[in-house]
């Protein structure tokens, strides 16, 4: 009797112990094995509280939980793992916050990805510790080509725009347009000097020159003597290098120069549409720049910027939106791969064709990490075309993907 | 030629924004014995409520230019009245650390309510375009706001020396000691002198709101340039103050011009000089300073 219940018992347990395997073999809830910590975690860093605060920071995180509810709503029970976590951190634009910030997020908190990270300096940190932990980096903020280029690496992916595309966009779409001559400002930084260096190549194969380079201080308030040296040169146009609330400041005191009187340009080689939404139309108007992407392009995009904005109060630029494209795009691999594991996820993205609401004409290319889609040139509408809020833009020229970044081949990146 | 007169009213506007704020700065510290290190703050606040005021209920710049002043000295001498008061009889290291403290909260506060692309500003259609000097295109605005801050340093200059409110300030800023060993109260213009000084930074926002990108960082530089401004003027002394305001903008105004890298440094350059040769600055006194 007591050796039959033992006997029994032992059945029991053993079935038990076999029904639990069984099922976790097959479930989404098993799947402990594969995910380290059995949950994905994307961690956003950028900017919180400066400069570039409007143009990703936090909306940023509500881009990428849009992503994560769309991702769990695709595959439901499907889905190859249940728990994912969002985290951040504010690195505020200074490398060495960033450097220590990244490996925190990798080593404490668990983090597969890291997302965003604006100021060029602070990228190049996160992907130096990306390629050392061995976990993936998708760059969306930062716009040195140094990232697919020299300092290039297996688990680093440059998302949305590069100083090599807005120079390639407005350079050379605006001396094509007949402003040959150019004058070109710019702060005395990483990202500044990449600039010029990258608008002097595409000015010049369009057939134009830079006359003339001005290196500023950054920050800067105040812009009036240079404006003034840069319109004596008697250029076609004035390339601006500035973001943020230098732009502005150098906006404003071009405006009061009289230089657009004289039929000077003014071409702006980075430019969010919240620094139109806060300096308003009219000091931008006619402006011409390149825009990665923009909310009001088509259906599609405007569907999810209605979302975005039911959320946040504003409409996204293309760093949010770009935040909510890699973060989809990352647990599409995860799903793809069904596991959490670094090299395998990076398998699965590297030469992906991809066609999401951000991504048009899409490609992950696997040489080197560059994520190239369709750009558009777009021109400051006047005050009296604007139909509504946030309604700023019209696009002259779609650059499709392949003319829009810089090939593959001349990248000088070896992974 | 030509350039040269371009550079020296760019140069003359900006030290407009430094010459009206460092005026403030320097009775308040004539005065109270604070270094105020919120002047910046309260810079920004002023061009920041010009901005506001012109979104919410459409209030022009000229309207805004004493509305305003007026708004930033009642705010100023709450200020006053509410914390700077209570430290006053300690060392000056305290008011140093609270108005700092209190920059930090204000540049948050506005953050937090406005971002930090800044706001829009659209000046009266009056002040826009140029006139013709010598065949050199001058931006009206520039010279309207030099025009401004000439006026209101004479003006100031004027109450000083000839009103007796301005002489007790002045002999209260000048020889503390001796004004109050000749039995007058310094203590009862404390508070309105602080406002005052307030005032003219939230003046000083205003006029550079058209101008500048209005930020709620727009303090932060601006503040430290002003110190080597009433370093170089002599802490505490009044036409210093304004002085060194204009000397600073033409030397950044020519830096800029003729040696790019070196402009913001030249500043301190400046300021390094005059402190070797007097130390107590260009109008300071020794006394002054102790």
């Amino acid at each position: 009797m007591n050796k039959r219940r033992t006997v029994a018992t032992a059945s029991m347990v053993m079935a038990g112990v076999l029904v639990t395997a069984g099922c976790g073999a097959g479930g989404p809830a098993a799947a402990g094995g594969d995910f380290t910590d059995d949950k994905v975690v994307l961690a956003l860093l950028n900017d919180a509280s400066g400069v570039y605060k409007d143009v990703s920071g936090p909306n940023s995180k509500i881009a990428i939980r849009m992503a994560i509810d769309d991702y769990q709503e695709k595959y439901g029970e499907e889905a190859v793992v249940d728990d994912i976590e969002v985290t951040s951190a504010d690195h505020q634009n200074e490398p060495d916050i960033a450097n220590t910030k990244a490996q925190e997020l990798y080593d404490r908190e668990g983090a597969d990805v890291i997302l965003d990270v604006p100021t060029s300096s602070a990228a190049l940190a996160v992907a130096t510790q990306a390629k050392n932990k061995k976990k993936l980096y998708m760059n969306i903020g930062a716009g040195t080509t140094e990232l697919t280029g020299g300092q290039c690496n297996k688990y680093t992916f440059h998302y949305a725009y590069d100083t090599w595309m807005l120079a390639n966009g407005t350079g050379t779409v605006v001396t094509e347009e007949g402003d040959k001559n150019w004058q070109l400002i710019y702060p005395d930084y990483a990202f500044g000097q990449d600039m010029v260096k990258s608008f002097t190549g595409a000015i010049e194969a369009g057939g134009g020159k830079v006359a003339g380079t001005i290196a500023t201080p950054f920050p800067n308030d105040n812009f009036a003597t240079y404006i003034t040296k840069a319109g004596a040169a008697k250029p076609q146009v004035i390339g601006t290098m500035h973001a943020g609330g230098d732009l502005i400041n150098l906006v404003k005191q071009y405006n009061e120069s009289g230089l657009k009187d004289q039929g000077i340009d003014l071409a702006v080689g980075l430019m969010f549409i919240s620094d139109i939404h806060s300096l308003g139309v009219e000091a931008f108007e006619g402006t011409i720049f390149t825009d990665a992407w923009y909310w009001n392009l088509d259906e599609k995009s405007r569907e999810w910027a209605d979302r975005f904005m039911e959320e946040t109060g504003d409409r996204p630029t293309y760093a949010h939106a770009g935040n909510y494209s890699a973060a989809l795009q990352y647990l599409e691999a995860v799903q793809a791969a069904g596991t959490d594991d670094a090299d395998k996820v990076v398998a699965e993205l590297e030469g992906k064709k991809v066609e999401d609401m951000f991504l048009r004409n899409g490609e992950i290319r696997a040489e080197d990490h560059r994520v190239i889609h369709d750009v558009y040139l777009a021109r400051v509408k006047g005050p009296a075309d604007v139909k509504e809020d946030w309604d700023y833009e019209e696009i002259i020229k779609t650059i499709p993907a392949e003319e829009a970044f810089r090939p593959a081949a001349e990248s000088g990146c070896s992974m | 030629m030509n350039a040269v007169l371009q550079y020296t009213v760019q140069g003359l506007a900006a030290g407009s924004f430094y010459a009206l704020a460092a005026l403030g700065l320097a009775v308040i510290f004539g005065v109270l014995g604070v270094v105020n290190f919120a002047h910046g703050a309260f810079y920004m606040l002023g061009a920041v409520a010009a901005a506001v005021l012109l979104d919410t209920v459409g209030m022009s710049l000229w309207l805004a230019l004493i509305v305003v002043p007026l708004l930033m000295l009642v705010f100023g001498m709450l200020v006053e009245r509410l914390l700077v008061q209570w430290l006053l009889p300690l060392d000056p290291l305290y008011n140093l650390l609270l108005t700092f403290g209190l920059t930090l909260l204000l540049v948050d506060l506005v953050k937090r309510r406005y971002g930090v692309s800044g706001l829009p500003y659209e000046r009266p259609s009056a002040l826009d375009g140029r006139v013709q000097v010598g065949g050199v295109g001058l931006p009206i605005y520039q010279l309207f706001v030099i025009g401004v801050a000439l006026l209101v340093c004479l003006g100031v200059w004027l109450l000083m020396t000839r009103t007796r409110v301005g002489m007790i300030v002045r002999a209260a800023t000048e020889r503390p000691e001796l004004a109050g060993a000749l039995g007058i109260n310094v203590g009862r213009w404390v508070t309105p002198v602080f406002g005052f000084g307030v005032a003219l930074a939230g003046l000083a926002g205003v006029l550079a709101a058209p101008f500048r990108a209005i930020t709620a960082e727009m303090g932060s530089d601006f503040i430290i340039i002003l110190f080597a401004v009433v370093v170089i003027g002599g802490l505490g002394s009044i036409v210093g103050a304004v002085v060194g305001g204009f000397l600073v903008g033409l030397v950044e105004a020519f830096g800029q011009a003729y040696a790019p890298t070196f402009a913001q440094v030249l500043i301190f350059v400046l300021m390094a000089v005059v402190v070797l040769a007097r130390p107590a600055g260009l109008f300071g006194r020794e006394e002054a300073t102790a």
